[in-house]
């Protein structure tokens, strides 16, 4: 049995779909020359056709058409030749042209799947309902103004994507997990930057309960969620009101809620109570959009890794684990860092390299990988010297701390520093037999059964050789000298 | 002859001769609009001033030998043309302080090929009507009156403005723009000439919106050769535009002179509907007479959806409206009435800044769009329009070009057909079929009814040839030779 | 299809155009005249026939993705009936 919640009346059973909403990388808007990219002063990225001036008409960005293919190939779904553009239609302040063009008859991508991975290692599919191209709002703002509400259309005309899920999520858990799964597989196509903070990505979720076997009940729908954690709360949030509904004897009305996170409930969104009948008709100022094969083809065969196989092939090629492939493939930036250190080295030692020391140091740092605190050249350079034996492990957890504060190279840390591995079994012999003859009161207990003391005659004489003794030596060399 | 009553062929020959000069042309022009406009009320704005500095601009360039084929041409410009530092109404009161930082390509192609703004002509508004009755800056009058009558006629619609003031001889040429008829209807109530393109072939950017799938561009002249000089300077391919053709612009004055001997000529029989004046009729069959007379072959054809034309577009043309009017809110331009909430300030902005008929047409096509309903009225529209793109496909198998009258009647007065929104909108019978296929179309006055006013012939031929039209219309235009003049003109 | 007082003043809403009490009947006589006059469509043998939605028979051309306008907001808020500063400003809406 997955997720249910406990209700008087007994369990419940969470039915979720996405719709998300992911801005397009491109230079320029879906229809317009203007900028796209975040931020820039109030509209001052904003063109006559953005703003809806009279006789004004939207030219489609060829970009945008292929990154929203190249999505829906990352989705393996279905890409349509023929789409076509609709008018939604309705009245909203920050909605120039009293309509929204999107694809509403005719998306531009048809059925897909994504596989999400949940915490216990479960991997489960979610299907892709469709994903088709439309146009961002603009923004409004309440708060500027004592009296007004106040407008920027920078945003408006940004190209969307929206990709609406099938009603396949049954927990929170697995709607965190498929949002970030999303994210990741468009960070790596590079057809949104996934920056949720800066609303370049949000979600709808719909939400509704039943018990167990029962058909879908009435779905409310919560607008415009903007992290992980918040769909997340979102939905049990929302989960528990239905539930209290129900059990109350009430019926859920069908309706559009908000996502308050400082009281972490859902509650109705009163502007959007009238705004049921879009009137989708096909835009006028649009042609149909007819794609040729050749084209997706030619886009198909640039597509980069996906995660997902990204992460088969590094269990298969560098005999990783499952779980750590898919740390080290998170993020394509994390991937590349790490197969940078492994080709042609110890990739098991990469991995454990990369996932503990190297993370740590990141945290610590708050670096990112586009300047990472240790290049993955100089990491691989101190693995090198694990492996052939000039350094111990030991040494080289001092090494790394010394890289990261110096910035150099391990073998030039190495060589000044005298950190070489002592590998000359005559000096461990010495070494050796100088802690047995200091210590001989504990060789005594050894040899009357206390085994245990073997580790601290190691530890004295790995001391004594300033932490560089080849470990395999030293061991060999207290065991053949205690008799 | 008096400057305001030549033609553009023989201005710009007078012009380069340097027999006249463009600011004589255009002083004349402005002297003419003073006198008359107060009364026919065909410009909403003139711009006398500008288009004097644009005559002498055009005189330097005579001067220096690089006139182009309208240098010098003082132009009537209808108000829907956005015009970059000149207001640009679409004769409503919802954009009465607007004036665009923009020039629509059309109107920016006439400057660059040397062209003289006089003003913005008047037109229903946002060119939704065929009696240029709902402008909110007022009726045009046409200069043509019934014999023994000082009755006030309307000049059609919606380029009413824009025909009025070439009856008058209030400019030598003007835009137009068609969604239904409008160019060809007013032509053919004040005895001018008005081709609507095949769409796509002159550009809608910065053409205030009425139905995107239909709106076209035209010139509006006073000869068929004024329509054809005119023509290739305002078509051609714009990449701002989606919908515009990428063909190159043929040389339109070429095909004035090929004459008709072996066209073939369809006669459509749909066209006869019941209610048709004897006179059209009778105009009709001296048209029929005179390409025959030329040599062209006539051929009685079938349209049969001809009879659901305006039905069809009266739900297209209201649901696109309906949606290309919803920009016009009081947020970023135009008129605002201030309102208590964001609703409330829409509601009353819309409320104050649209006419009634502007209104009702936005109110039929919200509810043709409206769920429940989208099926039986626009999805059926649209299934008919392609049964009527269909008839003109099929025929055009058989004709070279249809021969049609433009209106079932002759200019009615103020007042008249108001009654009821529909018998308005049967003036549009003959032109909303061309307009739904996209195909080219062109009147031309061909005669005077009993009370002496103009009635004119449609000829409408296959997309993209217009050289076709053209070559029929100059056919006619030589047999007809209409040469009457309105009452009420510049000297 | 008829409409009734509530229809002309649901479409009215919908439109957003703000109609008097005193204006819905004639405007409900007016609508179902037009909607009267299209009735006849219903006579027309549509069956397998597509949609013709627009009035250019081709594909849609595709634009390069080149920043090319923009940075004009002086212009894009010149015409603005009521401003904020650098914003368009409206009555204060309530989410």
């Amino acid at each position: 049995m997955g997720y249910v919640l406990e209700g008087k009346s007994g369990n419940w059973e969470v039915v979720c779909g996405l719709e998300i909403h992911a801005q397009v990388i491109s230079e320029s808007k879906l229809f317009s020359g203007a900028r796209a990219a975040y931020g820039g002063a109030p509209n001052s990225q904003v063109s006559f056709v953005d703003a809806g001036f009279p006789g004004m008409l939207p030219v489609i960005n060829r970009e945008c058409v292929a990154q929203a293919v190249r999505t829906g190939l990352g989705l393996a779904a279905q890409i349509n030749l023929f789409s076509r553009f609709d008018r939604k239609n309705y009245f909203y302040a920050d909605l120039p042209n009293g309509y929204q063009i999107s694809q509403f008859a005719h998306p531009i991508v048809g059925t897909g799947t994504v596989e999400i991975e949940l915490q216990d290692g479960t991997l489960k599919n979610i299907g892709i309902t469709r994903l088709h191209l439309e146009q961002d709002a603009g923004k409004s703002m309440h708060e500027q103004h004592p009296g007004k509400s106040v407008i920027d259309l920078n945003r408006a005309g940004v190209a969307l994507m929206e990709i609406v899920s099938e009603p396949d999520i049954r927990s929170p858990e697995e709607a965190g997990a498929y949002l970030r799964k999303i994210r990741q597989i468009l960070r790596y196509l590079g057809t949104c930057d996934g920056n949720m903070e800066e609303g370049s990505m949000r979600a709808d979720v719909n939400v509704s309960v039943r018990k167990p076997g029962e058909d879908f009940r009435t779905r409310c729908e919560i607008k415009n969620v903007n992290s992980v954690r918040f769909v997340m709360h979102a939905v049990e949030a929302e989960a528990l009101r239905q539930i209290a509904l129900w059990e109350a004897g009430e019926e859920v009305r069908q309706e559009t809620r908000l996502y308050d996170q400082a009281r972490g409930e859902t509650r109705s969104m009163r502007s959007k109570e009238d705004a049921h009948d879009y009137r989708y008709f096909p835009d006028p100022d649009l042609l149909p959009l007819v794609l040729a094969e050749d084209d997706i083809a030619q886009w198909k065969s640039k597509l980069p890794e996906l995660p997902d196989a990204k992460r088969r092939r590094f269990c298969a090629e560098y005999g990783i684990s499952f779980y750590d492939a898919g740390v080290l493939t998170a993020e394509q930036a994390m991937a590349d860092f790490y197969e940078t250190v492994a080709r042609g080295r110890d990739a098991r030692l990469a991995a454990s390299w990369v996932t503990g020391d190297f993370f740590a140091a990141m945290n610590r740092s708050g670096a990112t990988l586009e300047n990472p605190p240790v290049s993955a050249a100089h990491l691989g350079g101190l693995l090198d010297l694990i492996s052939d034996a000039t350094i111990n492990g030991r040494i080289a957890k001092d090494v790394f701390e010394e890289m990261l504060e110096s910035g150099k190279a391990a073998d030039a840390i190495v060589a000044t520093k005298g950190l070489r591995q002592v590998t000359d079994t005559s000096a461990i012999d010495a070494a050796v037999a100088s802690v047995l003859a200091l210590n001989a009161d504990k060789v005594t207990e050894y040899k009357s059964g206390k085994d245990k003391l073997f580790g601290f005659f190691v530890g004295q004489v790995m001391k004594a050789l300033a932490g560089k003794g080849n470990p395999a030596l030293v061991n060999e060399a207290v065991k053949r000298l205690l008799g | 002859m008096s400057l305001t009553h030549l033609s553009i062929k023989d201005a710009a020959a007078a012009l380069a001769a340097r027999k006249i000069s463009a600011v004589e042309l255009t002083q004349a022009h402005n002297n003419a609009i003073a006198a008359l406009n107060p009364r026919l009320n065909a410009y909403i704005t003139t711009t006398p001033e500008p288009a004097l500095a644009q005559a002498q601009a055009a005189d330097a360039r005579i001067a220096q030998g690089n006139a182009g084929p309208l240098t010098g041409i003082p132009l009537a410009i209808k108000d829907l043309f956005c015009t970059a530092g000149v207001r640009t109404t679409a004769a409503s009161k919802m954009l009465d302080p607007f004036i665009p930082p923009y020039e629509s390509t059309v109107t920016a192609q006439l400057l660059a090929a040397g062209a003289v703004f006089l003003g913005k002509a008047n037109l229903d508004e946002f060119a939704m009507g065929s009696s240029n009755m709902s402008s909110a800056y007022g009726p045009v009058e046409n200069p043509w009156k019934r014999a023994g009558s000082d009755a006030k006629l309307v000049p059609g619609g919606s380029s009413g403005g824009s025909a009025a003031a070439l009856a008058a001889r209030l400019c030598l040429g003007a835009t137009g723009t068609d969604t239904g008829g409008s160019i060809r209807q007013p032509a053919a109530f004040t005895g001018t000439t008005g081709i609507k393109p095949t769409y796509g072939r002159c550009s809608r950017y910065g053409v205030v919106a009425f139905a995107s799938s239909l709106d076209q561009a035209g010139p509006m002249a006073r000869s068929v050769e004024d329509c054809a000089i005119l023509l290739g300077a305002m078509a051609g391919f714009d990449a701002k535009d989606s919908t515009s053709a990428q063909r190159p612009v043929p040389d339109f004055q070429a095909s004035l002179a090929r004459g008709v001997r072996g066209l073939r000529i369809g006669i459509p029989a749909e066209y006869s509907v019941a209610g048709m004046s004897d006179e059209i009729s009778r105009l009709w069959q001296k048209g029929i007479g005179w390409l025959r007379e030329q040599g062209a072959e006539i051929i009685d054809v079938s349209l049969p959806h001809t009879h659901y034309g305006l039905p069809a577009y009266y739900i297209v043309a209201s649901a696109e409206a309906s949606s290309n009017l919803a920009r016009y809110d009081g947020v970023r331009f135009g008129a605002r009435v201030g309102g208590e909430d964001l609703i409330d300030m829409y509601e009353r902005t819309r409320a104050a800044g649209f006419g009634a008929e502007v209104k009702r047409r936005i109110m039929i096509g919200t509810y043709v769009l409206s769920a429940g309903y989208y099926d039986a009225y626009y999805l059926r529209a649209q299934k008919v329009r392609n049964l009527i793109l269909r008839d003109f496909t099929q025929v055009f198998d058989k004709v070279d070009a249809l021969l049609t009258p433009s209106a079932p009647t002759a200019a009615f007065g103020f007042g008249e057909q108001m009654n009821d929104p529909i018998t308005m909108y049967l003036n549009d019978v003959f032109t909303v079929p061309a307009s739904l296929a996209g195909v080219p179309a062109m009147s031309v006055p061909a005669g005077l009814n009993a009370q002496g006013l103009p009635l004119g012939l449609q000829i409408i031929a296959k997309h993209f040839d217009e050289e076709m039209v053209f070559t029929v219309a100059a056919a006619l235009e030589r047999a007809a030779a209409f040469s009457h003049l309105p009452t009420v003109r510049a000297a | 299809m008829s409409l009734e007082p509530a229809t002309v003043r649901r479409i009215a809403k919908l439109a957003r155009i703000r109609v008097e009490d005193d204006e819905i009947a004639p405007l409900q006589t007016q609508l179902n005249a037009m909607l009267d006059y299209v009735a006849q469509l219903g006579g027309v043998d549509i069956t397998g026939v597509e949609p013709l939605s627009g009035g250019a028979q081709m594909a849609m051309r595709l634009r390069e993705d080149t920043m090319c306008d923009g940075a004009i907001a002086e212009q894009i808020l010149a015409n603005a009936p009521d401003r904020a500063g650098e914003f368009f400003a409206v009555p204060k809406v309530i989410e």
